[in-house]
C-alpha cells in the first residue's frame, strides 16, 4: 500500500480524539481562521483556492475558487453560504464521518468561506435521517460561539459570521444545488431553471455558493499550508488533494479511506479495502456513486481522478465505489438502483418523472421473466430520452444504472427474455405500477 | 393548549434564524412530529397560519418529503433500508427477520402500537449496510443476533446501546496510530 499523508481523516485517526474543539485546537484547529479573518483580503483567500485546484467533492467537480468567483462584485445586500450536507447518493458515507468526527474542521472552512465570500449567513443543510450528527454540530457549533469563532465581531475582527443546522427532511432531490435551496425556503425540493445560477441568484434570491461539507473541510488546511503545497498532491494539475473514497459492496473492509486523487481503484479496492470478501471474484463496480455508469474488472487500473474516469465512460462523481462479486444479477442491481431513482424523481420533468416509471415496470418485466426483445430497445429507447432533457443532471444519472449494464452484460438481460420466451410467458402488457 | 401555545420560545427561536419566515416550515414540521411521531392536520393548519401560507402550501411541502408522517406509527418506528448498496450485503434478509420475529411487513404495525415497518431508500451507511434506522438512531452491520437484541432492549428499556455512536469506519487500527 502506497503510504501517504492523510489530511482530512489525520485527526480522528488519533487515539481518543473526540472532535471537540480543545482536541481540535490542539491539532492547530482554528489557525487558519486566526491567520486569515480580518488579516488577508478576501480576494487572496479567493485566489489562494483557486491555485490550489480544489474542486467541488459533492459529485460535478466544478473548482471551487471559481465558484465564489462568479460572486457579483458590486452588490451590496446580502449573500449566503449553503453547506450541501445532504449525503444523499446512494454509497456515499464520507460526509456523515467528517462531521461527526471532526466537526470543527469543516466548521473553520465556512466561516473562511464566508469570509471570502463577504457572507455573513452560513446553513448547514444537513440529510434529515441524520439526527446524533445534527445534534453534534449544533454542540460544536455552541462551543465554537462561545470560543468567538462564530457570531458578531469574531475575534474583535468586526467580521460577522452566523451558522445554523438546517435538518433536510428526506429527499434525494436535495443534494442538487438549486432543490436544496428551495427546501431550505421551506418549499418543495424541486430544481431551479438555470441560468441564472445561485451565484447571482441563490437563497431568497441573493448571491450564493453552494459547497459540500469535504470541499470545506479542505480549505483550513489549503490556508494553512499554502495553494502549492496542495496542488502537489494527487494527479495535478486538474485532480488535486486527497479524496475520501466510500468503499462497499462485496469487499472485505468496507468504509471510508482517504487516498491521493489518482490512485487505482485496484489499489483502493485490494489495499485498502482488503479486496474481495470470498473467492467470488470482482465482476463489476461503481467508480462514483449510484448515478455513475457500472465499470468492469477491464478498468479496475483506471486512476480514481476526475479526467481518468470520465475517460472510461463513468464519473468520479461523489467517492462512492460499490464492488459486486462475480454472481451478482446485473439486471437486479440496475433495478435496485432504478427503483431508487424512481422513488425519489421530484416530478418536474415529464420525462423523468414518466420515464422512471417506464423504466421501472419494463425492468420488473425483464427480472420476473416476462420480457420480450423489443423491452431491450425499450430501455435504450427511454434512457436517450430522459438523458439531457431534464431541468437538473438526476435524469442523466437515473439512465445510469441501465446504460452501463446494458453496455457489459447485455446478454444477463437477453438471457433472462430467453427464458420468458421458452416458457411462453412473455406479458402483452406492462406490469401494474409498483 | 396549541401547538403554538405548547412551543412559544422554542418557535420564537426558530424564527429567528432566517430572514424569510417560510423557511421555518420544515424545523416547525419536525417540532409537531416530535410532540405525536406524526404531524395532525390542526398543527399543519396552525403552522400555515403562523408562517402567512395557506393550509394547502404547507401539505403541498409535508408530502413532498418522507420523513414526515401523516398517520401515526409505532412508539418505534423501523426504516430498513432496501437501496442496492444494503441489498448487496443482505438487506432482504433483514426484512425477512424482522417480518418473521414482529409478524408484520411494510407498512404495517404491531398490535401492542410499539413497532411499525418501512422500507427506505438509501440513508448514507452503505459501508456498514445491512442497517436500519429506528426513530432517530442509527443501527449498522446488523446480525440477526444483533437484531433479536435490539428488539429485546426497545422492549424492556425504551432505547438501545447498539446504535451507531458518531460514526467512523473502519475504527482506526490501534497499530496503525501515529503513522
Amino acid at each position: 500500500m502506497s503510504q501517504h499523508e492523510l489530511i482530512l481523516l489525520k485527526n480522528m485517526m488519533q487515539p481518543g480524539y473526540t472532535g471537540s474543539l480543545a482536541d481540535y485546537e490542539k491539532t492547530g484547529g482554528y489557525q487558519a481562521l486566526r491567520a486569515t479573518v480580518g488579516r488577508t483580503a478576501p480576494a487572496d483567500v479567493t485566489a489562494t483556492v483557486r491555485k490550489s485546484g480544489l474542486r467541488g467533492r459533492g459529485g460535478a467537480g466544478f473548482p471551487t475558487g471559481v465558484k465564489w468567483g462568479f460572486l457579483p462584485k458590486d452588490y451590496h445586500g446580502p449573500r449566503y453560504l449553503c453547506c450541501n450536507a445532504d449525503e444523499s447518493e446512494p454509497g456515499t458515507f464520507k460526509d456523515r464521518q467528517l462531521m461527526e468526527r471532526d466537526p470543527h474542521q469543516m466548521l473553520e472552512g465556512i466561516v473562511l468561506t464566508c469570509y471570502a465570500i463577504g457572507a455573513e449567513s452560513a446553513y448547514i443543510y444537513i440529510r434529515g435521517e441524520l439526527v446524533l450528527c445534527s445534534k453534534i454540530l449544533e454542540r460544536a457549533i455552541d462551543e465554537a460561539r462561545t470560543a468567538g469563532y462564530i457570531g458578531k465581531d469574531i475575534l474583535g475582527t468586526g467580521i460577522n459570521v452566523e451558522v445554523w443546522v438546517h435538518r433536510g427532511a428526506g429527499a434525494y432531490i436535495c443534494g442538487e444545488e438549486t432543490a436544496l435551496l428551495e427546501s431550505l425556503e421551506g418549499k418543495r425540493g424541486l430544481p431551479r431553471i438555470k441560468p441564472p445560477f445561485p451565484a447571482t441568484h441563490g437563497l431568497y434570491n441573493k448571491p450564493t455558493v453552494v459547497n459540500n461539507v469535504e470541499t470545506l473541510a479542505n480549505l483550513p488546511h489549503i490556508l494553512t499550508r499554502g495553494a502549492e503545497w496542495f496542488a502537489s498532491i494527487g494527479s495535478p494539475p486538474k485532480s488535486t488533494g486527497t479524496r475520501v473514497f466510500c468503499v462497499s459492496g462485496h469487499v472485505k473492509r468496507p468504509g471510508n479511506y482517504e487516498v491521493p486523487m489518482g490512485v487505482t481503484f485496484r489499489e483502493l479496492v485490494y489495499e485498502h479495502a482488503g479486496g474481495m470478501r470470498s473467492d467470488k471474484p470482482i465482476k463489476a463496480f461503481i467508480p462514483g456513486g449510484a448515478s455513475a455508469p457500472f465499470l468492469t474488472p477491464a478498468h479496475l487500473d483506471v486512476k480514481l481522478d476526475f479526467e481518468s474516469v470520465a475517460a472510461a465512460g463513468s464519473m468520479l462523481g461523489s467517492g462512492g465505489v460499490t464492488v459486486m462479486e462475480e454472481g451478482t444479477s446485473m439486471v437486479w442491481a440496475a433495478l435496485r438502483l432504478m427503483e431508487f431513482f424512481y422513488h425519489e424523481s421530484c416530478g418536474k420533468c415529464s420525462p423523468c418523472r414518466e420515464g422512471s416509471s417506464w423504466l421501472v415496470q419494463t425492468m420488473r418485466r425483464i427480472i420476473a421473466k416476462r420480457g420480450r426483445m423489443e423491452d431491450l430497445e425499450t430501455l435504450s429507447d427511454l434512457c436517450k430520452n430522459i438523458a439531457g432533457r431534464t431541468v437538473c443532471a438526476f435524469g442523466d444519472a437515473e439512465v445510469a444504472p441501465i446504460q452501463g449494464t446494458l453496455k457489459y452484460w447485455r446478454e444477463e438481460y437477453v438471457a433472462l427474455i430467453r427464458e420468458a420466451e421458452a416458457a411462453n410467458l412473455v406479458m402483452p402488457e406492462p406490469v401494474a405500477r409498483g | 393548549m396549541t401547538f403554538l401555545e405548547q412551543h412559544k420560545d422554542e418557535i420564537a427561536e426558530l424564527l429567528s434564524r432566517y430572514p424569510v419566515k417560510r423557511s421555518a416550515l420544515i424545523p416547525l414540521l419536525y417540532l409537531a412530529q416530535r410532540d405525536h411521531g406524526y404531524v395532525p392536520e390542526a398543527a399543519m393548519k396552525e403552522i400555515a397560519q403562523l408562517l402567512g401560507l395557506t393550509p394547502p402550501q404547507v401539505y403541498e411541502t409535508i408530502t413532498f418529503y418522507t420523513l414526515f408522517n401523516l398517520k401515526p406509527v409505532g412508539k418505534f418506528h423501523i426504516q430498513v433500508c432496501k437501496s442496492l448498496m444494503c441489498a448487496l450485503v443482505g438487506s432482504d434478509t433483514v426484512l425477512e427477520w424482522i417480518k418473521a420475529k414482529l409478524g408484520i411487513g411494510p407498512g404495517e404495525s404491531t398490535a401492542d402500537g410499539l413497532f411499525s415497518l418501512c422500507l427506505v431508500e438509501c440513508l448514507a451507511a452503505c459501508g456498514t449496510g445491512p442497517m436500519m434506522q429506528i426513530n432517530d438512531d442509527y443501527y449498522e452491520r446488523l446480525t440477526e443476533d444483533k437484531l433479536d437484541r435490539i428488539l429485546y432492549d426497545l422492549r424492556s428499556t425504551g432505547t438501545s446501546a447498539l446504535k451507531s455512536g458518531p460514526f467512523m469506519w473502519p475504527e482506526p487500527a490501534p497499530e496503525k496510530q501515529g503513522a
